[in-house]
């Protein structure tokens, strides 16, 4: 099979820490700062960017950057198609998201409905000041008015190509890569 | 004594049938009764009708010493019509039905038309139990004289469906009908100990919720009358025995030289108490199914005869009445058209006995514990032609089997059975003909 | 479309009708989904969209206004839509058969009935008689599968703590009217499941013949049975058994079997209490424990309707091949 790395490890690194740069800075540096991870990769990516603005903004450990993990199966508009999806964990810091800049966190942004269902679950914990999307990458074929504030890497795909995100506390590895569908076994 | 007069035109020769010493014979049937019997081949084909039994079972007509035909009263459940053809379907020539019928079958009148309805449909001789007691209230002897001198000539008497508990009413009847040479089949059942009992007290009613029925409330009662009837001298008749501790009291009381007999139903022969699971209410009967254990000591009780007769105990009941919860729904199954299939496949099949002793246990036995004339006589020249040609090598689904009875409250409803009657003669008159009614419902 | 990793869960029988319906893993993923859910109730917004569109009717033969109401809470927070039928007023009581009442809400196009009934069995015939996913609510004297589930949940958040963990090690008496108990039969299946120890305390007139094929431990001393458990589940006493002569008086039976101070300081455990309610205070368990008793029971109400909401996701929440 075929894979096509389009990102290394150290590529994944230089991202994250770009984005992180890019949060401080467009957000002004803000307290209100709230980073919300979608299960299961966008978790993990959620907490470097967070270690990393920590570092940015100069924070003391004892004062990390809020980050939590958002869970959005029960919002999905496609529940339907299968059989029951398992849950995973809404782990939300502090006491509420009101007023916060939320900022939520996913590996790959595609049509776009994941973040819709990130929103609407977002809406029914409370109301955020604002809220900003960061992927790593950014594959285009958008079916809803849905777009990322922060991209690590826009990688044009055909529908049939599948990017494939690989991350150290999951899978063991940092890389990204585009496997070509008719490669597949 | 013979219900039905219709003499056949011409006499009937089966050829090649099996007889019940498994050799092939023909037979000749003439004015109603068999007038020959020979090495199959033997006998002259000419100026008769022929039937053709190559490969078929002889048996002698069977005889049900317990059948519910729910007429008069429940007449949307079965009719004597609907039930006595039934019958004929299984191979019965005939059947004794029950008095729990709407009014119960307490005084001559109510017997005697149940035998005149009989006569009438003329698909199997139909003979009445009387009811022990009054209206089945447990408490009062019914006319038992008058059913017994009417012209139902009634020698059976049974409360069946309800236990005649009172140990002195008991006493009474055992002795009010040796006059007569009558006997009293007792439904045994403790109502003290099975209060709204709903299946067989054991591992699967405990798991399942539903109130049991424990064997003891069936063995205690039979202990008591195999007692009671060595006391005075009676005869007595256990019906639908169920159990192996029931078995054990039985062929103690054998022994003693009690003249107690029993009778075993065939879905007591087959079937088990983890049939509920389903909660499928055409599995509720009284008494209930019992455990593997049980239907093993009964196979081998029927055969070895410490118990008798195998009766059906047909309990047809209408839809309504078991397409609801297990705890509403009535008790009990269909068995005429399945009884001899039933048998088959746990008797014959399971190679534990041969056609002989099914033909004693079915005809000859009931017969005569029902002190009947014209049937159980065997097959032998001059008896009275009371013929069954049944197909042991039929295999059918129980969908598939067109019934007569008017209920459908049948347990094999997802089997395949062995077997299929394929004529039946009644006093030489062919009723089933090639696995149908001759005539139609 | 997504290329989002779908993790399924494990695979569920289509109704629930007995404990005997769900494997361990099923068991755990119900109770972890629920653990999930219970932060919905923390939420302010307490709705999720999940079952928009769905019907879902409460079929309750017998009264039971709490069984009733958190099950409706849990559909309602999932956005599905409630329909109520309760047996007193309606043609059901009105001697409507429960075949035609099922066929009734089968054209009604409800998606799921949740049956109560006193019949043993009748979740499993209505379920002969509709196409809808069926949860029995408590049948007769066989099962009650959500109650032996949240008792599954409390018992695990106090003893155990986290997700996907089961209850093995754990040592519970259940201790009553176990032959007439929906309750006991659904816990024993589930609590045995899940790796639990069971003992059930009980007058021998009150313990099915068939309990020795149960996996459990029989005791009919009380004081001894407490001592090493980590929890008690204490069943409900109906008088009227007294008439069939299953105890001779409620003050032998109490001083036998039921709970109250003297006997808690025979547990070397502080034992955690529960009672699926409604109390018979001073019979099976004293004034004095009761008050103990009720800080669980509601926190039991709560965890009722996480629990209800997860079995509802699960049954109806994805599709079903």
């Amino acid at each position: 099979m075929a894979i096509k790395a389009v990102l290394s490890s150290a590529d994944i690194d230089r991202a994250l820490m770009r984005i992180s740069h890019e949060i401080v800075e467009k957000n002004r540096g803000s307290d209100e700062i709230l980073l919300l991870g979608i299960p299961t990769r966008g978790t993990y990516l959620a907490e470097r960017i967070g270690i990393a603005m920590g570092k940015a903004m100069g924070k003391s450990s004892s004062e990390p950057i809020p980050v939590g993990t958002l869970d959005i199966t029960l919002h999905r508009d496609d529940l339907r198609s299968k059989p029951p999806r398992a849950l995973t964990p809404t782990r939300i810091p502090g006491e509420s998201i009101d007023g916060k800049r939320v900022v939520l966190v996913d590996d790959v942004l595609y049509s776009g409905r994941t973040i819709r269902a990130a929103l609407d679950a977002l809406g029914e914990l409370g109301r955020p000041a604002l809220v900003q999307l960061a992927v790593l990458v950014d594959r285009g074929h958008r079916e809803l008015p849905i777009r990322a504030d922060y991209v690590g890497k826009n990688l044009p795909t055909s529908h049939d190509e599948v990017v494939r995100v690989s991350i150290a506390e999951v899978d063991g590895e940092d890389f990204v890569a585009i496997v070509g569908a008719n490669q597949y076994e | 004594m013979s219900n039905v007069e219709k003499i056949a035109n011409k006499p009937i020769v089966i050829q090649s049938a099996y007889s019940l010493e498994g050799k092939k014979v023909d037979l000749r049937i003439e004015s109603g009764v068999i007038s020959d019997i020979s090495e199959a081949g033997s006998l002259k084909a000419s100026d008769v009708d022929v039937i053709n039994a190559e490969g078929l079972q002889l048996l002698p007509g069977l005889v049900d010493l317990h059948t519910h035909l729910r007429e008069p009263g429940r007449e949307d459940a079965e009719t004597v019509r609907s039930g006595s053809a039934a019958a004929a379907l299984g191979g019965f020539t005939a059947v004794h039905a029950m008095a729990n019928t709407e009014p119960v079958a307490d005084t001559a009148g109510v017997v005697e038309q149940v035998v005149r309805l009989g006569r009438k449909a003329g698909y199997c001789d139909v003979f009445a139990v009387g009811a022990v007691t009054q209206g089945l209230n447990g408490a009062q002897l019914a006319e038992l004289g008058a059913m017994a001198h009417s012209m139902a000539n009634v020698k059976v008497f049974s409360d069946d469906g309800k236990c005649v508990f009172d140990s002195l009413v008991m006493r009474r009847a055992l002795e009010y009908v040796k006059q007569f040479d009558g006997v009293i089949a007792q439904h045994a059942q403790d109502p003290r100990l099975t209060e709204n009992a709903q299946m067989n007290e054991g591992v699967v009613s405990a798991r399942l919720g539903l109130a049991g029925w424990p064997a003891v409330a069936e063995e205690a009662i039979i202990a008591r009358d195999v007692l009671l009837a060595e006391h005075v001298q009676a005869r007595l008749h256990i019906c639908h025995v169920s159990t192996a501790g029931s078995v054990e009291i039985i062929r103690w009381a054998k022994a003693r030289g009690i003249k107690v007999t029993a009778e075993v139903t065939p879905h007591h022969l087959l079937l088990t108490d983890s049939a509920a699971e389903s909660y499928n209410p055409v599995f509720k009967v009284n008494p209930p199914l019992r455990t593997e254990r049980d239907v093993q000591a009964l196979r081998t009780a029927l055969v070895d005869g410490t118990i008798d007769i195998v009766a059906t105990d047909h309990a047809p009941h209408p839809k309504e009445s078991k397409e609801c919860e297990w705890s509403e729904a009535a008790c009990g199954m269909v068995g005429l058209e399945t009884a001899l299939s039933v048998v088959q496949e746990s008797i014959i099949e399971s190679g534990l006995s041969n056609w002989k002793t099914i033909a004693e246990r079915m005809s000859t036995a009931p017969a005569k514990i029902g002190r009947l004339t014209h049937h159980g006589l065997g097959i032998t020249k001059g008896a009275p032609a009371n013929i069954v040609l049944y197909d042991t090598a039929a295999r059918r689904t129980v969908s598939e089997i067109r019934s007569a009875s008017k209920s459908m409250n049948n347990p094999y409803f997802d089997r395949t059975l062995p077997g299929q009657v394929m004529y039946t003669f009644l006093h030489g008159n062919l009723v089933v003909a090639k696995g149908d009614l001759v005539n139609p419902l | 479309m997504s290329n989002r990793s779908d993790v399924l869960s494990p695979k569920l029988s289509r109704h629930l009708l007995t404990i005997s319906d769900l494997s361990r893993e099923g068991a755990i993923h119900i109770l972890d989904t629920a653990d999930e859910l219970a932060r919905v109730s923390d939420a302010p917004i307490k709705k999720l969209p999940t079952l928009r569109g769905r019907t879902v009717v409460n079929l309750f033969y017998e009264d039971s206004t709490r069984t009733r109401i958190s099950f409706e809470a849990a559909a309602k927070r999932l956005s599905a839509d409630v329909i109520n039928f309760s047996a007193k007023g309606s043609s059901v009581s009105k001697g409507e058969s429960l075949k035609d009442t099922a066929l009734t809400l089968q054209s009604m196009g409800a998606d799921a009935v949740i049956l109560r009934h006193s019949a043993s069995g009748a979740a499993h015939r209505l379920a002969q008689w509709t196409d809808g996913v069926v949860i029995n609510a408590g049948d007769g004297t066989h099962e009650h599968p959500t109650q032996a589930l949240l008792d599954a949940f409390t018992l695990r958040k106090h003893l155990k703590g986290a997700r996907g963990e089961d209850l093995s090690g754990v040592r519970i008496a259940i201790v009553g009217d176990i032959l007439h108990s929906r309750v006991a039969r659904s816990n024993v299946l589930l609590l045995s499941l899940l790796g639990a120890h069971i003992t059930l305390v009980a007058p021998p007139t009150l313990l099915p013949v068939g309990v020795h094929d149960w996996p459990v431990e029989i005791s009919y001393d009380f004081d001894e049975a407490i001592g090493e458990c980590d929890a008690v589940m204490m069943l409900r006493l109906q008088m009227e058994r007294m008439k069939s002569a299953f105890f001779p008086s409620a003050r032998e039976y109490s001083r036998l079997y039921g709970l109250d101070r003297e006997r808690m300081k025979k547990s070397k455990k502080n034992p955690l209490i529960l009672h699926p309610g409604p109390i018979n205070r001073g019979l099976e368990i004293s004034a004095d424990c009761a008050d103990d008793v009720d800080s669980v029971i509601l926190e039991q109400v709560a965890n009722g309707v996480s629990v209800r909401m997860a079995v509802l996701y699960l049954l109806l929440g994805g599709s079903h091949e």
